[in-house]
């Protein structure tokens, strides 16, 4: 099943003639090599001062820091520590919704202490995850600086959170779906609005 | 993919009746808050913020009573401990009462332990009988049973199912022996239940005296032979405590004898597969039902299964508490 980030309205059925694809399998690739080179240019991960460490959001934004971190390292030769933090037990929604399951949260061994930590997920909507995120990684230490990279930039933030890089802005409605596909996890790359 | 569809529990009472995906939730909810944990400095979740949890105990604890309430205490919840010999108990309130005066004093959860078999069930329908009736609070209010009488102990079970799925990969086809005092263990009731849905084999070993009435309707096989059923080569051995406290009668003739032939000496134990795990639910009678030489050797999980408890509880907590109430 593809990562949703559903609207307000919660209805979310997607009809089959609504749907509308906003990257190819080939787009992706090309924006996350885009987002890779922004993020090199902005924190100099091959001689800056500070370590950069990429943080996936779970579950495709684990993936997405992995491919990320991969790139970078082909064009810089720097080996960039990734891993995944799970917000879940920081979210402020919790009490409005069935318990979720937890998803997996694993550092780097370095830490992340005094390093350039930048959180990578998705679909950036409401900005609750990534203010959950914020929270979680306030208990694992002090980095020196946080950014968020997202794939898609849906709009209707609640919150005072932008993203430092966004691979595609993406008008939507509040009850339109953003569908990211990852072959990690669907078996094939693309993202859709329906 | 994160379901949304929560997992369906309103109060964990029993492992009899708990549905494999229930268990297999909960189990993998601990991993998650192991998860969450390791490494860090702050060992505080703020999940279960402005939710009050409440372990009223009839019984004497330290393991279980701690471990519930650091679980809680890293999930941020307010922990209260109510015990029965400093509270309006010792003044003659009935368990009704005391049930109902908690919950209306804003209690979302309670943890029970009480000498009689069924008293948390007792006090889960009571409370939801009661329902919104108090003011100010949430209305639900959650029960665990944290054991009652000779009857049930989930989360017992839970945290050596935990630790057996952490030593040996899996729980599905092992084989696990569980042996000494059934008749009064709720360790083994709810153990032999909850090993049995996730899928293991259970020989349940005792002298015939110490076996329940009725034990032939529980998904186990029985032995009154610890060396044949260690000769089977089973994956895991759970000792259980002989409870002199609830043994009114003649169960075995000497603790000697007992020792003898149900004991898991450091002979038995060299018997046993390179693998398997010994557990014990503690507190251990050293040279009666265990060895202290095995129960400190490197195959006893015993430190295992006390750490595994406090992530089994912030599980069973954060399923409990920390969505929207189950209608």
């Amino acid at each position: 099943m593809p990562s949703r980030r559903r609207g307000a309205s919660g209805s979310g059925g997607a009809s089959a003639e609504g749907e509308r694809e906003l990257l190819s399998a080939a787009d992706l690739a090309r924006t996350v090599a885009r987002v890779a080179h922004e993020i090199i240019e902005r924190t100099a991960p091959d001689g800056g001062t500070a370590p950069v460490v990429l943080l996936g959001l779970p579950t495709r934004g684990t993936y997405l820091a992995r491919r990320l971190a991969e790139r970078i390292g082909e064009i810089t030769g720097a080996v960039v520590p990734t891993g995944t933090l799970d917000p879940t037990l920081y979210r402020d929604d919790l009490r409005l919704r069935p318990t979720r399951a937890l998803a997996e949260t694993e550092l780097p061994p370095g830490g992340i202490d005094d390093a350039v930590v930048v959180l990578v997920d998705d679909v950036l909507f409401s900005g609750r995850t990534v203010r959950a995120a914020l929270d979680a990684l306030r208990d694992h230490g002090r980095p020196r600086a946080v950014q968020l990279a997202v794939l898609v930039d849906r709009g209707h933030r609640e919150l005072p959170i932008r993203a430092d890089y966004v691979g595609k802005n993406v008008p939507t409605n509040r009850s339109e779906d953003v569908a990211v596909r990852l072959v990690e996890v669907d078996g094939e790359d693309g993202v859709s609005l329906r | 993919m994160s379901t949304s569809t929560g997992i369906g529990l309103r109060h964990l009472l029993s492992t009899e009746g708990l549905r494999r995906e229930q268990a297999e939730a909960l189990l993998d909810t601990a991993a998650g808050m192991e998860q969450a944990l390791t490494g860090r400095a702050v060992r505080k979740l703020p999940t279960l913020r402005g939710r009050t949890v409440v372990t009223l105990f009839y019984e004497n604890s330290t393991r279980t009573r701690v471990s519930f309430e650091v679980a809680g205490k890293w999930m941020s919840a307010d922990t209260i401990n109510v015990s029965a010999s400093a509270s309006s108990v010792s003044k003659g309130e009935s368990l009704r009462d005391t049930a109902a005066t908690l919950g209306a004093a804003g209690a979302d959860c309670l943890i029970v332990r009480h000498p009689a078999s069924g008293a948390p069930h007792r006090i889960a329908a009571w409370l939801d009988r009661v329902g919104h009736s108090h003011l100010g609070g949430e209305g639900h209010v959650a029960v665990v049973n944290a054991g009652d009488g000779t009857h049930e102990h989930p989360t017992q079970a839970l945290l050596d199912a935990a630790t057996l799925r952490g030593r040996l990969g899996r729980i599905e086809g092992a084989h696990v022996a569980i042996v000494g005092d059934v008749l009064h263990s709720r360790v083994a009731r709810s153990n032999a239940h909850l090993l049995a849905t996730l899928g293991a084999r259970v020989t349940l070993v005792s002298p015939p005296t110490l076996l329940p009435v009725g034990v032939g309707d529980w998904p186990v096989t029985t032995s009154h032979d610890l060396d044949a059923t260690i000769a089977t080569g089973p994956d895991a051995v759970m000792m259980l405590r002989v409870q002199a406290e609830r043994m009114h009668g003649a169960f075995f003739p000497s603790a000697r004898e007992y020792a003898v032939r149900f004991g898991l000496s450091q002979q038995r134990a060299d018997r046993l597969p390179d693998h398997a795990v010994v557990l014990h639910p503690g507190p251990a009678v050293r040279g009666m039902e265990i060895a202290s030489s095995v129960a400190d050797s490197g195959r006893a999980a015993i430190a295992e299964q006390v750490t595994a408890g406090v992530h089994v509880r912030m599980a069973v907590l954060y399923h409990l508490l920390a969505g929207e109430d189950v209608a």
